[in-house]
């Protein structure tokens, strides 16, 4: 395990087989007109079926061991992208491999196992949470089921997950309802790490914690990482807590990666005109009552994304080229890669 | 002389659970000026949800409020019907829930949800209304907002069912909005333009508001003053700028050195040491006793609000005075 970790807290260009690979990964969600809908177009309305490119051709390895995270506009994908990895939806097209082998093609006690390995904390902690479920269940029933505890053991495993997150074990018996917003995300966090992952998405896991609870969080995050080399994709809106944390941060517009790099370098040598001005708009704990601004320029919509470079619309330094062809992401340094036309 | 917007007089909320009474909030004040913003901030778990709920009169057996005084406009909400109040929520005051569900029909249309909210509270023709749930929708940063108008919410991202749900509370210019966690799945630049949009809105029209997040550095740009919650009660309030700059309370202290952004990259954040008391057992004295560097045996006792310099007030009795003096 430790020479695993070794490399991979290296840099990027040590070669190391990744626990997960997206292979040309793209989601689309259509929507079909309903029967009103297609007499309407018959009869000469301007509709049509409408289709989100909610992911748009994503490659990325994750080796073990590593934090990603994962960073850009609110629809831009994240939480789409964050399904597919941790296979829960399907993707369009493209490829999941886990630990080199696509998870498509597994079946039965191989399908079950990568599905417990890898685990999701989802963003909509309501949501996510049966409500007729008491705590304990919510957080133990899966673990028992899986032989991670025992009948016997269950009330000390409960408690210690619950404890781990930051809970009272002594509420264990209440009901989702009963808890506040973020007492309600940590047990989403308790239920995720209860089956003992390997793989791990966080969707915006720590956006409901106040910072001390959350740094209590990002700490046990860390230190599983250290003692269990447990991998992560850690999306968050939260560059503060992206730059703490990840090793590797990849952002996201529009459903493409339009960034990617070693996080020191991505907030020290910030390429792609977007990722400079998310990083410039940053609000800090110093600035006091100031005025916020306005969206400069138009939100593009992924109904109808603008062509060539999604960006060229709020771009400052858009040219002619950047209307029509889409730019690739290339490596510009080693380990950072951007999709921007200036690079040449 | 005028009256503040909304006072908040020694507000008590309790769950009357089988497990024993749960005193969510006990003995909350705060004043909101016309046009001004408080900042509610604490530990997760403090309250300030049950806050926002006891205001608009939503709290739900086996809760009550049991004791003090919500004063809008001097009028005393806790003492309103229920119709009086429904005829108040939703039109001069809104509520910005933090789970985006509570706001939304899962099973209904966007714009159906939206154009109902409209006309329930105004006469206006059908298009309008849907005129003005456009616009809105604009205003929060939803990009085509004639065709997504058409969506249901599990078609749309986190944060775009959040913009959603501030779109609603948007749509009547209400005197006050209380906003919980309105902006957690928000980038940063979205979050911009939808706090630039709720600043137009307190400077033009007057609006207060009560912002509830753990986002401090959102309460620094945003808010004139700021409330602290501990374990059901304020600890500490006063100016934005004095109490993020020097803050009296050990736990606001304790809150602000843990901002990622103040502590070194990889290495373990600066946490609160100890966990949260239960609510159920509050022992007297200081709630923060078990978890304080400066405890003393004294801390034990009761410990009242105090105003400590002008302005400012904390519940502690061995508070960063040091900060104040320097
Ligand atoms: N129905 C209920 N029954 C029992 N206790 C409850 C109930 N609803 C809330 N509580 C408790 O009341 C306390 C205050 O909850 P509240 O939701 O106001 O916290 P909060 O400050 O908004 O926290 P967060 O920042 O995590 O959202 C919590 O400790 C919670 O467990
Ligand atoms: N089930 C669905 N049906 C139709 N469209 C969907 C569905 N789920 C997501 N989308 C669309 O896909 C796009 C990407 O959504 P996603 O939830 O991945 O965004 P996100 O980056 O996680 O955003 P946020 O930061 O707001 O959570 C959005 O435009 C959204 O409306
Ligand atoms: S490709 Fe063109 S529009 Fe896109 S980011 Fe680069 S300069 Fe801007
Ligand atoms: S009253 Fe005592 S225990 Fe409470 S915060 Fe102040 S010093 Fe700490
Ligand atoms: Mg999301
Ligand atoms: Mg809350």
């Amino acid at each position: 395990m430790s020479a695993t970790m070794q490399q991979s807290q290296g840099t990027a260009h040590v070669p190391e087989r990744p626990i997960i690979e997206l292979i040309g990964i793209t989601k689309r969600f259509e929507k079909k007109l309903d029967f009103i809908g297609k007499l309407a177009q018959k009869l000469g309305a301007p509709i049509r079926e409408e289709i989100v490119h909610a992911v748009d051709n994503v490659n990325l390895s994750i080796r073990k061991g590593e934090v990603v995270g994962l960073v850009g506009e609110s629809g831009c994908g994240k939480s789409t992208l964050g399904r597919v990895v941790a296979g829960i939806m399907p993707p369009s097209d493209g490829e999941v491999l886990w630990r080199g082998r696509n998870i498509a093609s597994l079946h039965g006690a191989e399908a079950k196992e990568a599905k417990l390995r890898a685990q999701m904390i989802f963003q909509d902690p309501y949501a996510s949470l049966n409500p007729r479920m008491k705590v304990q269940d919510i957080v133990g029933e899966a673990p028992l089921v899986h032989g991670m505890t025992t009948r016997g053991g269950f009330d000390t495993y409960v408690d210690e997950q619950l404890r781990r997150a930051g809970l009272d074990p002594t509420l264990k018996k209440r009901y989702p309802h009963q808890f506040s917003g973020g007492q309600r995300q940590r047990i989403g966090i308790a239920r995720a790490l209860a089956v003992q992952p390997e793989f791990l998405v966080c969707d915006e896991s720590v956006a409901a914690l106040d910072v001390s609870i959350q740094a209590q969080i990002l700490n046990l995050f860390m230190k599983l990482r250290a003692d269990l080399d447990l991998t992560y994709l850690f999306i968050s809106h939260d560059l503060g807590v992206v730059e703490h944390l990840s090793d590797r941060v990849v952002i996201m517009y529009l459903g493409r990666v339009v960034e990617q790099a070693p996080s020191e370098e991505i907030f020290a040598r910030a390429n792609h005109p977007y990722t400079v001005s998310l990083l410039s708009s940053v609000p800090r704990i110093e600035a006091r009552k100031r005025a916020f601004a306005t969206v400069k320029g138009e939100i593009p919509s992924p109904l109808n994304p603008p062509p060539g470079c999604h960006f060229h619309p709020r771009c400052p330094h858009a040219f002619d080229r950047c209307k029509v062809e889409v730019p690739a992401l290339k490596e510009i340094a080693p380990g950072h890669l951007s999709a921007c036309h200036l690079n040449g | 002389m005028s009256v503040a917007t909304l006072e908040v007089r020694n507000l008590q909320t309790h769950f009357f659970t089988r497990a024993g009474v749960v005193k969510a909030v006990d003995g909350v004040s705060f004043t909101v000026g016309r046009g001004k913003v408080l900042g509610l901030v604490g530990e997760s778990g403090s309250g300030k949800t049950v806050t926002g709920f006891s205001i608009i009169g939503l709290v739900d057996e086996p809760g009550r409020v049991v004791g003090g005084e919500i004063l809008f406009h001097g009028q005393n909400l806790a003492r309103l019907s229920e119709e009086e109040m429904r005829q108040l929520r939703g039109n001069r005051i809104a509520m910005i829930f933090q789970d985006p569900m509570m706001t939304l029909n899962p099973v209904l249309r966007i714009d159906t949800q939206m154009i109902e909210t409209v006309l329930a509270h105004t006469k206006v023709s059908h298009e309008e209304a849907r005129q003005r749930c456009r616009d809105t929708l604009g205003m929060v940063g939803i990009p085509s907002p004639e065709e997504r108008l058409k969506s249901y919410p599990h078609q749309f991202s986190g944060g775009m069912r959040q913009r959603v749900a501030i779109a609603i509370a948007l749509l009547h210019r209400p005197e006050l909005i209380i906003a919980d966690e309105p902006t957690t799945a928000l980038d940063v630049t979205i979050q911009g333009q939808i706090l630039a949009e709720v600043q137009k809105l307190a400077i033009n029209t007057g609006t207060s508001l009560i912002w509830i997040t753990h986002d401090l550095s959102v309460v620094a740009g945003l808010a004139d003053d700021i409330a602290v919650m501990y374990a059901g009660r304020v600890v500490e309030d006063g100016p934005v700028s004095e109490v993020l700059d020097k803050p009296l309370h050990p736990y606001t202290h304790g809150l602000i050195g843990s901002v990622p952004s103040r502590n070194k990259r990889g290495e373990p954040l600066r946490q609160i040491p100890g966990m949260t008391p239960s609510l159920l057992k509050l022992p007297p004295g200081c709630a923060f006793r078990s978890r304080c560097d400066r405890a003393t045996a004294e801390c034990a006792a009761p410990i009242e609000l105090m105003e400590l310099t002008l302005g400012r007030h904390a519940r502690c009795i061995h508070p960063h005075m040091e900060a104040v003096a320097a």
